[in-house]
């Protein structure tokens, strides 16, 4: 059995009251109590931005890397232990507009990692500037007269790219989202959640009250297996907004396509310096 | 007539110059010389021109000359061009009934490669192994040796060996008959079978004796070679190798991987690096082992894509912001790269610092002769904390204040521990901090790490008296040739001392502080425009330059030229 506490540690957390990175947090340590993971069993893997704090707030192992480069990070990491349950923590920022190219390229991947983005389409960290997810006409002190751009929509993007789980949780939502949360830690591949969380301090538009008149739970009737419909939902917004798995296909991971890994995790191995003796006489 | 002899061979890109250049650098090595062999390249998969030269005698060399003994010409356009490096006896193998005028100062007999090629074979295509053959011929090299690397080169299933044999046979038998011989002196019976091997190969072998189990690059010349080397024996040797969506996966995945355990590398090109750089600094502070390779082209921006320079030893030493410890080795031969690659593993897992091998297309596409490295003395030591001190210091501190300034490193699950890296000012505990007496404490903990590390260098090399009238200074790839010219000016009685600096940082303070105390005068030999060594030399000892030889025309010092240069500050 593992227990809530031994995921604590006693590092003050600098978020602001009432963000909705706390309720994220819980249904994490939630979600890997439940599945009975040791704190020494996971590796939390994060960027630069509110979200990426998360890693220094629980006992675990933790790499807090730079602004969008945690996917690059976690995806060696789980090369040189596979036994290791690897998850990327970042933002809409982070993820999604720095971290872009990563995405598209572990979508391709499919490592067996799972990334939760704390999505609240608005730049925390550095004090309300848009994120790639903001709403066209969102208003700030860089942007006043209002986005121009299309917000990225990185749930079409992660499945058109192969991603091979991806889903849609809430921050107000908390069982839900354990439950999500689990799933996708226990998918065998790449696994995209993204998390709509509220942003109480920059952004007054998408608040709690806004997402409950909207957010719905996708019943047992939605096929998640087929392609074409999961891209059609995931472009769902507006009036309505789906929660839960909205694609989700078994196919080879990254480190299932290395042959090298069948003899076990990397870090085990043992290399052996004199086997280049034959490899020198290749080259007389 | 010679005791040494130079060849070069020189065509269009896709020609086979290269294949052509291998077999014959492998027969002169396997035949007893010693071989040195450079290659120049334009930027393009077909035509244009291209060169691969080669030295060979009976004694070690290590630099390239401007003579040409033996031109082996693909094309016409080549024989325009190298016509006036040929020496006085110089041989040329060209086609000479497919060349339209030969030059009436220069008459030679030349060679119907087509035709042969076509009645021995009926396929023009084996024309270059004609002139491969009569390349044997003219070396005086037994037959038999380039039968054996032809049966080597291309797989024994393949019907081309047959073709290729018969062709390279008629290719020697003709110069035999035809051709004077260039290479007369017989070389002393080979004691031991030596290697033809390049710096970047060199790089590779080093990288899979040290243990390196993961590599991730991003493809950019002249770096790729070392990637697609290790491509090819990575499942042999327990490795991973990934090609990375950019050079800021490439790093950051290394990192990735270095955290959790497993030695890890990338190489690239400075216009890679420069993408690097940030994460460069995520290494010094969350203190992660890395070995970066900076296989140097001209730049700035796309510069000469697939020339040579020594322009980045600025960059890579003041690379990214803030102020970190850092570790820079540059080989100057095949032996050293193998050695150095070794010792950049070790130095970046002991001391858990960023290890930058700087090598450049010159020393990477360089092919030496030499004896097969020791494996002997390679150890693989990772210096993690054993079970007995893990549990003296509870709880776990991953950046722990010591005196060496080394802290405790695990990878995560290790003894079913849990661990922490941080790209911020941290504490002890790897947790965000702002409190500015840590943050000293922290800073000084890193940089005290850079006192031990510095005794594991290896002195520079130097070679001459200390009161000498001339000391010159070089670093890297620079110091084949100028050995050369340093050995060959000690042997005319000229008073002249060169040291060269393999491991450019942590600075060897010492050494050289003592060597330019004792100096007349010093300058810097440097494949660049602005002397980037002698100014680091200048800040670093408060001694003057009294000049320097610099060239950046994107090709290397070649040793005649040199010889000249060096010949002028001499007096």
């Amino acid at each position: 059995m593992v227990s809530l506490q031994e995921y604590e540690n006693q590092v003050p957390i600098a978020w602001c009251p009432g963000c909705g990175n706390f309720a994220i947090f819980n249904a994490l340590k939630h979600a890997l109590v439940e599945l009975e993971k040791k704190p020494h069993e996971v590796l939390l893997v994060s960027g630069i931005g509110q979200a990426p704090k998360l890693p220094h707030y629980m006992r675990c192992n933790a790499f807090n890397g730079l602004h969008g480069r945690s996917l690059p990070i976690a995806t060696a990491a789980k090369i040189a232990n596979h036994e290791l349950t690897v998850i990327v923590i970042g933002g809409d920022g982070d993820c999604y507009a720095e971290g872009g190219n990563h995405l598209i390229h572990a979508s391709r991947r499919n490592p067996d990692i799972t990334l939760m983005v704390h999505n609240n389409h608005v730049y925390g960290l550095t004090r309300g500037q848009a994120s790639p997810t903001s709403e066209t006409g969102f208003i700030t002190k860089v942007q006043p007269h209002g986005v121009i751009s299309l917000p990225l929509n990185p749930l079409t993007l992660a499945i058109s790219q192969g991603a091979s789980f991806v889903g849609r949780g809430y921050a107000g939502r908390g069982d839900h989202l354990t439950a999500l949360m689990k799933e996708a830690i226990l998918h065998p591949g790449f696994a995209l959640l993204d998390i709509l969380q509220p942003c109480v301090s920059f952004d007054h538009t998408h608040t709690y009250q806004w997402y409950e008149a909207r957010v719905y739970l996708l019943g047992s009737e939605y096929n998640a297996r087929d392609k074409l419909s999961a891209l059609q939902k995931a472009e769902e917004w507006g009036e309505k907004i789906p929660l839960g798995i909205l694609y989700q296909l078994q196919r080879s991971t990254f480190e299932q396509m290395q042959p090298v890994l069948n003899n076990g995790p990397l870090i085990s191995q043992k290399t052996d310096p004199h086997k280049l003796d034959a490899v020198m006489d290749e080259f007389t | 007539m010679h005791r040494e002899t130079s060849i070069k061979i020189a065509g269009a890109a896709g020609q086979g110059l290269q294949t052509i250049g291998a077999i014959l650098g492998k027969a002169l090595t396997r035949s007893g010389y010693y071989v040195f062999a450079i290659q120049d390249n334009e930027s393009r998969i077909r035509g244009g021109h291209n060169f691969f030269q080669m030295r060979a005698r009976a004694t070690p060399v290590l630099s390239m000359i401007s003579r040409v003994d033996l031109l082996i010409a693909l094309n016409e356009a080549s024989l325009t061009i190298h016509q006036p490096e040929l020496s006085n006896k110089a041989v040329v193998i060209v086609d000479s009934e497919k060349i339209k005028s030969i030059p009436q100062e220069r008459p030679f007999p030349g060679i119907p490669l087509e035709r042969i090629a076509l009645e021995k074979c009926g396929d023009a295509l084996y024309s270059n192994t004609v002139a491969l053959g009569a390349a044997i011929g003219v070396l005086n090299l037994e037959y038999s040796c380039c039968d054996t690397m032809l049966r080597e080169f291309f797989s024994p299933k393949e019907e081309s060996v047959v073709a290729n044999c018969t062709a390279a046979r008629a290719g020697y038998e003709y110069a035999l008959q035809h051709l004077s011989p260039t290479l007369r002196h017989s070389p002393p019976p080979a004691t031991s079978q030596k290697m033809f091997i390049s710096g970047h190969e060199a790089i590779a072998l080093g990288a899979l004796a040290a243990g390196c189990q993961f590599v991730c690059a991003y493809p950019m010349s002249p770096a790729t070679s070392i990637v697609t080397y290790l491509a090819g024996k990575a499942e042999e040797f327990q490795m991973v190798l990934e090609q990375a969506e950019d050079e800021i996966a490439a790093i950051n995945m290394a990192l990735g991987a270095s955290f959790t355990g497993v030695r890890a590398m990338t190489a690239t090109s400075g216009g890679g690096f420069s993408l690097m750089v940030e994460s460069l600094g995520l290494a010094g502070i969350s203190e992660t082992p890395l070995v970066v390779v900076n296989a140097q082209r001209p730049g700035p921006a796309t510069g000469l894509p697939t020339h040579t320079e020594q322009g980045d030893l600025r960059f890579v030493l003041h690379a990214s912001q803030g102020e970190f410890p850092r570790v820079i080795l540059a080989p100057g031969s095949a032996r050293e790269a193998f050695y150095l690659t070794i010792q950049a593993f070790h130095l970046a897992d002991k001391y858990q610092v960023p290890v930058i091998i700087l090598t450049d297309q010159y020393l990477a596409e360089s092919y030496f002769t030499e004896e097969k490295f020791d494996l002997s003395q390679v150890e693989v030591a990772r210096f993690y904390p054993s079970p007995a001190e893990l549990r003296n210091h509870q709880p776990y501190l991953r950046y722990r204040f010591t005196d060496s300034g080394i802290s405790p490193r695990i990878p995560p699950s290790w003894h079913g521990m849990e661990t922490i890296g941080d790209s911020h000012e941290h504490g002890e505990d790897g947790h965000i901090t702002e409190d500015p007496f840590i943050r000293s404490a922290m800073v000084e903990k890193r940089f005290r790490k850079l006192g031990p590390l510095a005794k594991e260098l290896s002195p520079p090399f130097s070679l001459g008296a200390d009161d000498a009238d001339l000391l010159m200074l070089c670093w890297g790839s620079t110091y084949g040739v100028v050995r050369e010219a340093t050995e060959s000016l000690l042997h005319e009685g000229v008073s002249v001392k060169m040291i060269c600096l393999h491991a450019l940082w942590p600075f060897p303070h010492e050494e050289l502080t003592r060597a330019l105390t004792l100096a007349k005068k010093w300058i810097a030999i440097e494949n660049n425009y602005t002397a980037q060594l002698a100014g680091i030399i200048q800040e670093q000892t408060c001694r003057r330059a009294g000049g320097s030889i610099v060239k950046y025309d994107g090709h290397p010092f070649l040793l005649d030229e040199l010889l000249k240069a060096l010949k002028k500050e001499v007096g």
